[in-house]
C-alpha cells in the first residue's frame, strides 16, 4: 500500500471514474437480474418438488426427497468462491469464456437456486392444511391447487425469499469480480484494492450498500402489500 | 332412492406398526331434504366418516354411494366432478386469506370453469343470501368468526351443490353467533332443498335443526334415528350423556323429590315429563280450570326440540284428594310422564 494517509487514502477523489461506477453498476445489476429470474423460476419447481416429495407418503417419494435435499445441501454448502472456480470448464463449454458479467451467472444461478428452493418449500409448508383440504374438496386438481391455493397464500413469504436470496445475490457477485466477474466487485478489487485506490473501493462499496438496502426496501414494501392476514 | 347410502362402511388407517379402527361397520342412509346431524365426542370418528361422504377419505370396505354414485369406484377426474356437487364448511373456515371475500366465493366457480361474468354475479347472488352484502372485497381477515363462516357457506353452496357437509362449523363460535349460523342453515335446507350432513359434539346443534341423529362412539353408530325418539329414549350410555347434557342440566335426583316433599306439606309433589309433541297444547291450565286445584311450578325445565316441547316439571298440586287424583289422571291422559312423590 501506499503512505497518502487515511484522509488521502480513502477520499483521493482525483481517480474516481463516474463512467467506470456506471459500467459496473449496470454489471452488477445485470448479474444479480438475469440470475435471480432464473433462480426464481428453478427454485419455485425445486421447492415445490421438495415439497410434494416431503408430503407424499410413498416409500420412493422420502427416498427422492432424501437424494434432491442432499444434492441441494451440497451446492447451497460450497463457498461460493470455490464453486465459480469449480465451474469455469462448465462454463467455458456454456458460453466459451469466463470472464466478465456474463460467465458469473450460471455460478450464482446454481449456488443460489438450492437456497431459494429451501425458502419455498417452508414458505409452502407453511400454508394452511385445511385450506388445502377445501380445495381438495372443491374437486381442484393438483395444478389448480399449485396455481390458486400454494403460490397465493405463501406471497409473503415466496417475496420475502426472493429478498433474501437477492441480497445475497450481490454479495456473490462482488466474490465472481475478483475472479474476473466484472461489476462492482471488480471494480472494488482491481482498480481499488490492486492499484492502491481504496477511494474507488469505499465508492463501490456505498454503491452496493445503496443496492442493498433499495432491495429490502421494495421487498418489506411488496410483502406488506400482499400480506392480508 | 336414499341420496346418501353407506353399508357395512369401514375406514382403517395403517400408521407405522398399528391399524387404527377410525370408522367400524356404519350403516346409516340419508333421505334428500334432511338435516341429518352425526353427534359424538371427539376421537368418535365422526370426522373421518364425513370425510368419506365426499371422497376425501377412501373407504377400506362397504358400500358407499352418494347421489347415486359409488365413490369407490370413481377415477379422479370424476372423483373432482363429483366434488363440485357436494359443498363443504368447516370449523375454521378455511378460506383463504389472500383473497378477498367475493375472490373466494368466487374459488369454486373458477374450478368449475365457469365463466368470469357469471362468476361475479353468482358470487354477489351468494353474498346476498348469507346476509354480507357490501362485505365483498373485505379481506377474511377483516371479518368476525360468524362472518368468515358465512363466508365459507357461499363458498359451499356457490355450484349449486346437492348436499353440504358441515364439520363441526359452530364450534369455533360463541353461543350467539351459533344460533345466527344454524338459523342460516336451516333456512338453506328448507328454501334450497340442499340436504345437509353435519358432524358436531354438541347437542345442542342437533336439537336446533336436525331432523335425524346418529350417535357415534369408537367409530360406530351405536344409536340413531329421529331427533325426537333419540331424546326422548335413549337407549345407550353415550346418547343419554348427551341427552343430559343439553335436556337436564340439572337431574332429578330421588332425593331432590324428597327434599321437596318435605318442604311442601300443603299438597302433592308430582314430577311432570313432557316428550313432544302433546306438549304444545296448554295442558296445566286445562288442568286448572277442569278440575278443582292449584298447580305451582316449584322447578322445571322445558326446552324446544325441534318445534316440540321435552323435559320436566315438579309441581305441587294442592286441593281435594279426589281433585289431584282426577288432574293427575287427566295429565296421563295427555301422554305427560306423572310420577308422584310419595305415592307407592
Amino acid at each position: 500500500m501506499n503512505n497518502k494517509g487515511i484522509k488521502a487514502t480513502y477520499f483521493d477523489f482525483s481517480n474516481l471514474d463516474a463512467e467506470k461506477f456506471k459500467t459496473a453498476t449496470q454489471e452488477t445489476l445485470m448479474m444479480t437480474i438475469v440470475s435471480m429470474v432464473f433462480v426464481i423460476v428453478l427454485g419455485l419447481l425445486l421447492g415445490l418438488i421438495l415439497y410434494s416429495l416431503a408430503k407424499s407418503n410413498k416409500k420412493s417419494s422420502s427416498f427422492f426427497y432424501s437424494v434432491v435435499s442432499i444434492l441441494s445441501n451440497i451446492f447451497r454448502s460450497i463457498p461460493f468462491i470455490i464453486l465459480i472456480l469449480l465451474l469455469i470448464p462448465f462454463t467455458k463449454a456454456l458460453l466459451g469464456t469466463f470472464l466478465g458479467a456474463k460467465a458469473a451467472i450460471p455460478a450464482l444461478v446454481i449456488s443460489a437456486t438450492p437456497f431459494y428452493a429451501r425458502l419455498v418449500e417452508i414458505a409452502f409448508r407453511e400454508v394452511d392444511e385445511g385450506v388445502l383440504e377445501a380445495a381438495d374438496g372443491m374437486g381442484a386438481s393438483k395444478l389448480e391447487i399449485v396455481w390458486k391455493i400454494l403460490l397465493a397464500e405463501s406471497r409473503p413469504a415466496l417475496i420475502s425469499g426472493i429478498t433474501v436470496t437477492t441480497i445475497t445475490m450481490i454479495g456473490f457477485t462482488a466474490m465472481a469480480g475478483a475472479v474476473g466477474g466484472g461489476g462492482l466487485g471488480q471494480l472494488a478489487y482491481y482498480q481499488g484494492y490492486m492499484q492502491g485506490d481504496l477511494t474507488t473501493t469505499l465508492f463501490a462499496t456505498i454503491l452496493i450498500l445503496v443496492i442493498v438496502f433499495i432491495i429490502q426496501w421494495i421487498g418489506d414494501l411488496l410483502v406488506t402489500r400482499v400480506d392480508k392476514r | 332412492m336414499s341420496l346418501i347410502s353407506l353399508k357395512k362402511v369401514t375406514k382403517r388407517f395403517e400408521v407405522k406398526n398399528d391399524t387404527i379402527l377410525a370408522v367400524d361397520q356404519v350403516d346409516f342412509t340419508v333421505e334428500e331434504g334432511e338435516i341429518f346431524g352425526i353427534v359424538g365426542y371427539s376421537g368418535a370418528g365422526k370426522s373421518t366418516l364425513l370425510r368419506l361422504l365426499n371422497g376425501l377419505e377412501e373407504t377400506t370396505e362397504g358400500r358407499l354411494t352418494v347421489n347415486q354414485q359409488e365413490i369407490a369406484h370413481l377415477k379422479a377426474k370424476e372423483l373432482r366432478q363429483f366434488r363440485k356437487d357436494i359443498g363443504m364448511i368447516f370449523q375454521h373456515f378455511n378460506l383463504l386469506w389472500s383473497r378477498t371475500v367475493l375472490e373466494n366465493i368466487m374459488l369454486p366457480l373458477e374450478l368449475a370453469k365457469v365463466p368470469a361474468d357469471k362468476r361475479c354475479e353468482r358470487a354477489e347472488e351468494l353474498l346476498h343470501l348469507v346476509g354480507l352484502d357490501g362485505r365483498g372485497s373485505a379481506y377474511p381477515g377483516q371479518l368476525s368468526g360468524g362472518q368468515k363462516q358465512r363466508v365459507g357457506i357461499a363458498r359451499a353452496l356457490a355450484n349449486h351443490p346437492k348436499i353440504l357437509l358441515c364439520d363441526e362449523a359452530t364450534s369455533a363460535l360463541d353461543p350467539q353467533t351459533t344460533d345466527e349460523v344454524l338459523q342460516l342453515l336451516k333456512q338453506i335446507n328448507q328454501d334450497l332443498g340442499v340436504t345437509i350432513v353435519l358432524i358436531t359434539h354438541e347437542m345442542h346443534v342437533i336439537r336446533k335443526i336436525c331432523h335425524k341423529v346418529a350417535v357415534m362412539e369408537e367409530g360406530k353408530i351405536v344409536e340413531q334415528g329421529n331427533v325426537m325418539e333419540v331424546f326422548s329414549h335413549p337407549k345407550e350410555e353415550v346418547t343419554k350423556r348427551f341427552v343430559q347434557q343439553e335436556t337436564f342440566p340439572e337431574v332429578v335426583e330421588e332425593n331432590t323429590l324428597d327434599y321437596f316433599s318435605k318442604n311442601y306439606t300443603q299438597g302433592k309433589i308430582a314430577q311432570l315429563t313432557f316428550r313432544g309433541e302433546k306438549s304444545k297444547h296448554p295442558i296445566l291450565s286445562q288442568v286448572i280450570k277442569e278440575f278443582d286445584v292449584d298447580i305451582s311450578v316449584i322447578q322445571g325445565q322445558i326446552q324446544e326440540i325441534n318445534h316440540s316441547s321435552f323435559g320436566t316439571l315438579i309441581v305441587e298440586l294442592t286441593g281435594e284428594e279426589e281433585e289431584i287424583r282426577a288432574a293427575l289422571n287427566k295429565f296421563i291422559l295427555e301422554g305427560v310422564g306423572v310420577e308422584v312423590v310419595g305415592d307407592e
